[in-house]
């Protein structure tokens, strides 16, 4: 049986196409999925993420254990509500998963895990935490509504209390605040403006039609993904897994080298690759030609070198097919893409694509191989 | 429920075939079909003038998720592509069996007609 969350009756109410993920019984879209990926690129969309897995880490030694579960610093979250994203990673330096940490307080940390990581995740991180004295707890009892758009803010304060409004408004991007049993982070997977809302499930539902009558539309896992794609973001599991490397996955940016007498689990790999030099790297893709990019699909480079599509789709914003892929660090400007045994060109570009509502990718210069 | 007109013959693929007449048949997929792919945002079609098999590929429909092949129900030679697609794959969506048709085949064989689902046939097949 699949696990349903506190919103599964509103999603079938509002006709949604619901399929499995990650044991989850979550909504696709609910009519279309390029609709709500441009309802959220111009106005407000939300999104049901309840599926995430939220843990507490709490206790005296939760920062030392934090610093060392995960190859960005904690300690960098000098001050209460701040977040940061950081890939948790195995001892051969590769990824577990990716996630958000939120620092609450003064040894009280949240950590957002990925859903169909949940049980690995939950079971690596509680046998690390056995040589600290942290607390794990996982938050099943709380839901989570992600409001993404230029006008995600704005239309969530329309439906919110005096109280929340004041907090919305102080909020900067990648901080978090608390009130009573409610978490509001102003953070996303869209690449707009928008807050991240973890509330006690029982409260889950009220809030939703809260939401729709300030005008923010459900949104479906459908434009989730086509947006995250644009925003350059990783999606686990497709673009990056336990056998690769931040290093070759565009989030060599989430190790914090310094200080170096940090030790993290995955560390003494890390050095080892960087020492030896990668052979890879993440970039974009923009097709030229015509058809859409897959997972999967052979890149081909201009030196006879291959590389793969690790996210392929396409692009409401920019109209075109756009992919992330891992290729060899020798590509240079233009590739090609096996599509059905065709060889389709394609430009190389730097991410993300899109932000704000906007294309925003740089193509790279002919010639140059960073 | 999808919609499934009567007058139209079906693949177990979810193409549909409508006879103009003994030298012309016209092909495109299904509302069922377009409902599974969700939004449609490329299709390939076949060159005009290249001659089909039944049950060969003869295009590519692709939706924002996935790709789905598309196989000539009949043998034959194309005879027209709907080139409108190549701007507005959407019309396949919003108008299976009208605007969204896919391509027109001078059929071979007429009896292939008779190896093709009825309505009923194929209202059966997707339930």
């Amino acid at each position: 049986m699949a696990e349903k969350t506190a919103l599964y009756q509103q999603h079938l109410q509002a006709n949604a196409k619901m399929v499995d993920f990650g044991g989850w019984e979550m909504p696709l879209h609910y009519g279309s999925q390029l609709d709500e990926h441009h309802q959220v690129r111009q106005d407000a969309g939300m999104f049901d993420v309840s599926h995430m897995t939220i843990i507490d880490v709490s206790g005296a030694q939760s920062q030392d254990f934090l610093r060392y579960l995960l190859a960005n610093n904690v300690d960098r979250l000098a001050v209460d509500g701040k977040a940061l994203y950081s890939c948790m990673l195995n001892e051969a330096g590769n990824v577990i998963d990716d996630l958000i940490v939120y620092k609450q307080a003064e040894q009280r940390y949240r950590v957002v895990v990925n859903a169909a990581t949940r049980v690995k995740d939950l079971a690596w991180i509680n046998q690390q935490a056995e040589q600290f004295n942290v607390t794990i707890n996982e938050r099943s009892d709380l839901a989570m509504l992600a409001i993404q758009g230029p006008n995600a803010r704005s239309k969530v304060k329309q439906a919110l209390d005096a109280e929340f409004i004041a907090i919305i408004d102080e909020l900067k991007p990648f901080y978090s605040k608390e009130i009573a049993d409610w978490m509001i982070a102003h953070t996303g997977y869209t690449g707009e403006d928008g807050l991240e809302i973890m509330l006690p499930n029982t409260q889950a539902e009220t809030l939703w039609h809260k939401f729709i009558n300030a005008g923010i539309k459900p949104c479906g896992l459908g434009a989730r993904d086509t947006l995250r794609l644009e925003a350059g973001m990783n999606l686990y599991g497709t673009d990056m897994d336990e056998t690769t490397s931040p290093l070759t996955s565009g989030l060599g940016w989430t190790i914090a080298w310094e200080p170096t007498d940090r030790d993290f689990i995955g560390r003494k790999a890390l050095q080892a690759q960087r020492q030896q030099g990668v052979t890879h790297k993440f970039v974009g893709l923009i097709l030229d030609g015509k058809g859409v990019l897959r997972n999967h699909q052979k890149v081909i480079l201009a030196n006879g070198e291959e590389g793969e599509i690790t996210s392929g789709s396409y692009s409401p914003t920019l109209s075109k097919a756009i992919g992330l892929a891992r290729v060899p660090k020798t590509i240079g400007a233009h590739c090609e893409v096996m599509i059905r045994n065709k060889a389709v060109p394609a430009s190389v570009v730097k991410v993300p694509f899109v932000r704000h509502g906007k294309p925003v990718y740089k193509l790279i210069a002919e010639g140059v191989s960073s | 429920m999808s919609n499934v007109p009567n007058e139209l013959k079906y693949s177990k693929s979810h193409e549909w075939i409508k006879q103009n007449n003994d030298h012309e048949l016209v092909i495109g997929i299904t509302d069922h079909a377009q409902t599974l792919l969700g939004d449609l945002v490329y299709v390939e079609l076949p060159e005009v003038g290249q001659t089909v098999e039944q049950g060969d590929e003869s295009g590519v429909v692709e939706s924002v998720k996935a790709a789905s092949d598309v196989y000539s129900p009949v043998s034959g030679e194309i005879i027209a592509v709907n080139e409108e697609l190549e701007q507005q794959p959407e019309l396949v969506n919003s108008d299976p069996f009208g605007k969204g048709w896919l391509f027109k085949i001078k059929p071979n064989n007429l009896d292939e007609l008779t190896t093709l689902l009825t309505a009923q046939d194929y209202q059966a097949h997707i339930e």
